[in-house]
């Protein structure tokens, strides 16, 4: 075998074995898909039960709450970044990034000081690595979120948010992940958090004709509200963190097929290479079997004469 | 048929238990609370504690939560939870052990965790 073919043939074989690995994460990251959207299915009930509960104590009372009460003049800001452990997702994370900073952007030039909160390793790692101040970070639970990591999360951010401003707190909280659309589609986007616009909330469930009854509270609604408004920030960072790990994965599916496809692409173009390399060889062996032949009957030819 | 109220108890991951019922007794920040069908909207905030909820049929669901609400409305009752766990889920030997060592560690969080779901395990 000549050498060149032999080379095509390492090739094929190189790229062979890097199609079953793209193939076997590709498979791995749809059942994950599927698995992660279940997950988001079934945080649904209790996160309805709790926008329907903050809109009735922020329609049936007046009551102010530091997490509801917008300040005249913001001047600092919280921008939480949702990003993946693990690469191998196509734009997934950069496009997260190039969201997050276009916000962070946009709220500069609006005069606010912007503190960066980060979840997960790519996000950390990029930002470490142009040396930007991260106030916080975490990661190691993106693949599946558990609402445990969701407290961890929200936990400091509603603490700067409760904090003044003079003391190293924050007037806003935005959150930046990627909104699972489809298996196809996934769009990072940006929103604010805090403070609760509770019209925006009503609005949701008023969209289903809903009349909320009078309700007593127990103890007073105060207090509900104070209990209420954390847990309803946890849960829409739950939310976030369900749906950005089911976009990562949707991506690394996505990611994974084209380099699968790209894999049996490359495999065809060498497999037709090595034939014509192989062909190549043995027409240059005939040439030089006849050449050599027709060079010996010459000889002998000449010879009888 | 007796008058019946629809149960929902969910905690922050999963739907825990849903049905009919005839009364749930749960425990607020101000004492405990029976609901019964035809109660007037409420909205409470939960204690950790156990809940108990007797359902159309007679029987006896008791669950453990730790933290969350309580919301009455139109014979819907929802109680929120961010753990919520039924009694039969609740492995009474692990539990032990998780009480002896939270004791032993002096973390009175999970001493108390641990306490409310033996609570709820041995009532039913």
């Amino acid at each position: 075998m000549g050498a060149q073919l032999r080379v095509y043939k390492r090739r094929i074989r190189s790229v062979t074995a890097t199609k079953k690995i793209t193939k076997a994460m590709e498979m791995i990251a749809a059942s994950r898909v599927v698995k992660a959207m279940r997950k988001v299915s079934a945080s649904t009930p209790y996160a309805q039960e709790l926008t329907r509960a903050v809109t009735a104590v922020g329609t049936g009372s007046d009551v102010k709450h530091p997490l509801t009460t917008e300040v005249e003049n913001p001047t600092r800001a919280a921008v939480l970044l949702l990003t993946s452990d693990r690469g191998l997702a196509g734009a997934f994370n950069s496009n997260a990034i190039k969201a997050a900073e276009q916000l962070t952007a946009r709220l500069e030039g609006e005069g606010k000081q912007v503190d960066t909160y980060i979840v997960g390793r790519r996000g950390v790692a990029h930002y470490n690595f142009r040396e930007r101040k991260v106030t916080e970070s975490w990661t190691g639970f993106t693949d599946e979120p558990a609402y445990a990591d969701a407290k961890t999360v929200a936990a400091p951010l509603i603490e700067a948010i409760k904090t003044d401003t003079e003391d190293g707190g924050v007037d806003e909280l935005h959150i930046v992940y990627t909104e699972f659309v489809s298996m196809m589609t996934q769009t990072a986007t940006g929103a604010r958090l805090l403070p609760l616009r509770l019209e925006e909330v009503a609005e949701e469930v008023a969209k289903k004709d809903e009349i909320l009854p009078l309700y007593d509270f127990e103890p007073s609604a105060e207090d509900v509200l104070d209990a209420l408004l954390p847990r309803y920030v946890e849960s829409r960072i739950y939310n976030a963190l369900l749906q950005s790990a089911a976009s990562k994965h949707a991506a690394t599916r996505r990611a994974m097929k084209s380099a699968t496809d790209n894999a049996g692409e490359l495999i065809d173009n060498l497999a037709r290479l090595a034939n014509a390399a192989r062909q190549a060889e043995i027409t240059q062996e005939i040439s030089e079997i006849v050449g050599g032949a027709s060079a010996l009957a010459d000889a002998t030819a000449g010879s009888d004469k | 048929m007796a008058a019946e109220l629809h149960v929902e108890l969910v905690a922050a991951d999963r739907q825990v238990w849903s049905g009919e019922a005839t009364l749930v007794v749960a425990r607020t920040t101000s004492g405990d609370i029976g609901v019964m069908p035809g109660h007037q909207p409420l909205l409470g905030v939960l204690e950790s504690g156990p809940v108990t909820i007797r359902t159309s049929e007679g029987e006896t669901v008791v669950a453990a939560v730790h933290g969350g609400f309580i919301s009455f409305a139109d014979n819907k009752l929802s109680l929120l939870a961010e753990i919520a766990e039924l009694a039969d889920e609740i492995d009474v030997k692990r539990i032990e052990q998780e009480l002896q060592r939270a004791k032993a560690e002096g973390d009175v969080h999970a001493e108390r965790r641990a306490e409310v779901r033996l609570r709820a395990a041995t009532a039913s």
